[in-house]
């Protein structure tokens, strides 16, 4: 049976090629808006196959390809494992969604007509799989490049309006820093032999200086890509300015490609990790984990709001991954591979629920205009279905069972709680309280999405327009429906997932997971620990505990019932503006966490007879860091400017005395 | 220790090309100045043809005749009728005056000597005791477009660097393959009417040849 079908990276690279065919036909006919919502749905399809594919070959060897293309000695090399199936499966199941949305999203409007979208987001689709696939440093930088600029175009698809373009700048600043650093990490990493393949990299066995500067170069490139603090703040800029299913793809997808780099580079590259480097990647994904989550608490703008609380995944993501390492360095291989595949699980969750959310934001989006949370509300009687398959992923993102984001978080947490064991001093009392970092982050997530959710679908509509909202159309609730399936599915069935990952970390030389094997629907992490899961009993109690709750209230309650406006209380006149608001809800936190935030208050006085309470909550790390950093530029490029004389014997005069000094050199 | 004969006119050859040189780095005179280009590309093609017939390589008498035709007549030419229609005859005061530029002209065919010396060891050619003079033509003449102020002595300049060049893979290699050196002959024809029309423009917009009037194209800080 294995002879006939082609090799699975054969069909991944079909795949790809199949969605650059695409976004060219798009091209052909830039204004052809039907012809583009059935391209974007056949991209669906080849998303869908991509996944099962990818899916299928997680258990199948490594395969290596050297393509016929790339520059003259310098072909491209493709290289397909687990660890790459595992980010693929991410990418085809994510856009198979997201497509689907996007067939049905995309309008008639200002900015880059359709056939331009189409080329654009799917050659940011293909390139997200060549990132994954490259198998030497010049194909994988070219790869990475295409997807910076293919996602920058699409970021500011709304060109005309000036804050658009000016978040896309920030992103493409922040991006091109990051590639420089990355470009930087691959040239320390070859060691010497000056082959830029990663087998050549594997070889090199660096000694440990170069490989911890290489790793910390890669850190910074990569974190830039994935927002880690403080190379974060394009992501509130980014999400807001794109179109949603952009979005979607950005925060689900793109920045795995991110996490992926950086585990590719740590455990694949440099084999043998050094445990203190999963200590800075651990301490500075924590931080991000709780700085974004106290961002995002506080935005009453939604997209910005989801931006930072992809920030505080990405954290939640490098903490895992810090965890992987310093087990692994001091010679705890259960809990690497615990620690590692909890974060391959995570980036799986992320990919389906934060898309999820992403897309319903668009919907809410096209129904009313409106971003900002305090001109929302009251929406789940106007498009029940947006609102209950975005409940899905709000509760999967608070970490709630039995949806995914609790398997992974609960993975990591237990993988964190045992570090008191690390044989180093300091280290093993440090860790533990990073367990009550991550516990807070993953506390205040919940509270932010019940912001997100009770402001934008629960109350009363807060202005008169939304009564004229409309439900997603069909091909939208496909989309959304199988983003959220995937949360469901992911967080009931964990032992299969598992099992799954657990091929992945052998392949990179983590032991195999202790998993009770026979237990389908147990989860045992850890053999011989106490700690153990099962979904599907918790769903099944809390399934039986709800019939029984509306059963004993039908059968026992009076059945008298009243009809009064809600939250009436005995007061006749109540309207809208009496709900809690966005800002409201914050409160707490922003009081709570003073010294993070750089405040602007608009405070009405008591004679104001329309009052309205505005603040503006900013990043100080804008004041600290990159407005110092700007004018340091900006004194430099003005005395660089002294050299521009306007005198051509001023210009030959460089030129010559450069001449000299090579030649000097030479002599 | 003495040479052969047809060495010993060479390398007198090449002095003599170093000497024009510093002739171009002093002179004012705009006419006498191309007649100094003109006279050191006449230098140059006996050079290249007493290299061929000594050596016995064939490609060696085209670049001569290329050299006579390009470098002696037709560029000469150009330049003089240039000067007449432009009405340019005198450079205006230098940069530097003479005294100083032949000083630090001294110290750079120093340098060039000391530089073409180990490139000397390791070519294998007759004439490589001439490369450190092709290298002080190149940069002499590098020096006389920093010195000058009109644009037809910056041309006339650029022009005698190439020649220095010329000079230089001849006597380190015997030349470079013939499909390379017409396309540098080519290059320099094209340079020079693209600059004529530059010329014209120039003078158009300032009055005045004076390179000093395209300093008010800086930008403002």
């Amino acid at each position: 049976m294995t002879d006939v079908l082609p090799s699975p990276l054969s069909l991944c690279l079909a795949v790809l090629l199949a969605w650059l065919t695409i976004g060219v036909v798009g091209i052909s006919r830039p204004n052809n808006l039907r012809l583009t919502r059935q391209l974007f749905a056949i991209g669906a399809a080849c998303g869908a196959a991509l996944a099962v594919i990818a899916a299928l070959s997680l258990t199948t060897p490594t395969e290596q390809y050297v393509l016929a293309l790339g520059l003259p000695d310098l072909p491209f090399h493709v290289r397909r494992d687990a660890l790459s199936s595992v980010f693929l499966f991410l990418l085809g199941a994510a856009s198979a969604g997201i497509s689907t949305f996007a067939a049905g999203y995309f309008r008639e409007g200002q900015g880059t007509p359709p056939g331009l979208l189409c080329l654009e987001y799917h050659a940011f689709l293909a390139s997200m799989g060549f990132v994954v696939l490259a198998d030497d440093a010049y194909m994988f930088m070219v790869a990475w490049e295409a997807m910076a600029l293919s996602s920058y175009f699409l970021v500011t698809t709304q060109h005309r309006i000036p804050e658009i373009r000016s978040a896309g700048f920030i992103y493409l600043l922040i991006a091109h820093l990051g590639a420089i650093a990355i470009l930087l990490s691959f040239g320390l990493l070859q060691g010497g032999s000056w082959q830029f393949t990663f087998d050549a990299m594997r070889e090199a066995r660096l000694d440990p200086i170069p490989a911890s500067f290489a790793f910390l170069l890669a850190l910074i490139g990569f974190g830039a890509k994935a927002g880690l603090v403080p190379l974060h703040v394009w992501l509130p800029e980014a999400h807001p300015a794109a179109p949603s299913p952009v979005s979607a793809l950005m925060s689900g997808v793109m920045l795995k490609t991110a996490l992926y780099g950086i585990t590719r580079v740590a455990f694949d590259l440099l084999a043998e990790p050094i445990w203190w480097w999963g200590l800075v990647a651990l301490g500075i994904g924590l931080f991000t984990a709780v700085f974004g989550v106290i961002f995002a608490a506080v935005q009453s703008d939604m997209k910005r709001l989801l931006a930072y609380s992809s920030i505080e995944n990405v954290g939640i993501l490098f903490t895992g991954f810090g965890l992987a390492i310093i087990f692994k360095g001091v010679g705890m291989p259960a809990l690497a591979a615990i620690a590692f595949a909890a974060m391959l699980y995570h980036a799986t969750n992320h990919a389906f629920m934060k898309s999820l959310l992403f897309l319903g934001t668009g919907a809410v989006l096209h129904a009313t205009g409106e971003r900002n949370l305090g001109r929302l509300g009251g929406l789940i009687h106007r498009m029940p279905w947006v609102a209950w398959l975005t409940l899905v992923g709000a509760l999967a993102i608070a970490s709630l069972p039995p949806l995914n984001g609790f398997v992974s978080e609960w993975l990591l947490l237990q993988s964190l709680l045992f570090s008191y064991e690390v044989p180093r001093p300091f280290v093993h009392m440090l860790l533990p309280l990073g367990a009550a970092l991550l516990a807070l982050a993953a506390a205040l997530a919940a509270y932010v999405m019940v912001k997100f959710y009770g402001v934008i679908f629960l109350g009363q509509p807060r202005e008169s327009t939304l009564h004229r909202a409309h439900d997603a159309g069909w091909l939208e609730r496909i989309g959304l429906i199988w983003l959220a399936l995937g949360c469901v599915m992911f967080g009931l069935f964990p032992t299969f997932v598992l099992g799954c990952l657990s091929n992945v970390g052998e392949q990179l030389g983590f032991s195999g997971l202790e998993l009770e094997t026979g237990s389908w629907w147990l989860l045992v992490p850890l053999a011989d620990r106490e700690a153990s899961y099962a979904p599907l009993i918790f769903l099944g109690t809390a399934t039986l505990l709800v019939i029984l709750t509306i059963y004993g209230v039908r059968r026992f309650y009076h059945q008298r019932v009243r009809l009064g406006p809600a939250w009436g209380c005995g007061f006749g006149e109540f309207s809208a503006r009496m709900q809690d608001t966005a800002e409201g809800f914050g409160q707490p936190i922003r009081h709570l966490f003073k010294p993070f935030f750089d405040m602007k208050r608009d405070l009405p006085t008591p004679f104001d007879t329309e009052p309205r309470y505005r603040v503006v909550v900013g990043d100080r790390l804008w004041q600290l860091l990159y407005v110092p950093l700007g004018r340091l530029v900006q004194l430099a490029a003005n005395s660089v400017a002294w050299l521009q004389q306007g005198r051509i014997a001023s210009y030959l005069l460089y030129s010559f005395v450069t001449l000299i000094a090579l030649l000097a050199l030479m002599l | 220790m003495s040479l052969p004969l047809d060495l010993q006119i060479l390398n007198s050859l090449a002095a003599l090309l170093l000497l024009v040189s510093f002739a171009m780095l002093s002179q004012r005179r705009i006419v006498t100045l191309v007649n100094l280009l003109a006279f050191q590309g006449a230098l140059l093609c006996a050079a290249t043809l007493l290299l061929a017939w000594r050596t016995g390589a064939n490609h060696l008498y085209v670049s001569a005749g290329l050299t006579l035709a390009l470098k002696v007549i037709v560029l000469p030419w150009l330049l003089h009728r240039l000067i007449r229609r432009l009405d340019v005859y005198w450079d205006t005061e230098p940069l530097l005056n003479v005294a100083g530029t032949m000083l630090i002209g001294l110290l750079i065919v120093v340098f060039s000597f000391g530089l073409a010396q180990p490139i000397s060891e390791l070519a294998s050619t007759a004439t490589r005791s001439s490369i450190g003079i092709a290298v002080a033509v190149v940069l002499l003449a590098f020096f006389t477009m920093i010195t000058r102020r009109k644009a037809t002595s910056q041309v006339v300049g650029f022009l005698s660097m190439e020649n220095g060049l010329f000079f230089g893979a001849m006597s380190a290699t015997y030349g470079m393959p013939m499909i390379v050196e017409f396309g540098v002959a080519l290059d320099v024809l094209v340079a020079m009417l693209v600059l004529g029309v530059f010329f014209f423009q120039i003078r158009e917009q300032f009055d005045s040849l004076d390179l000093q009037h395209l300093e008010a194209l800086k930008e403002d800080r």
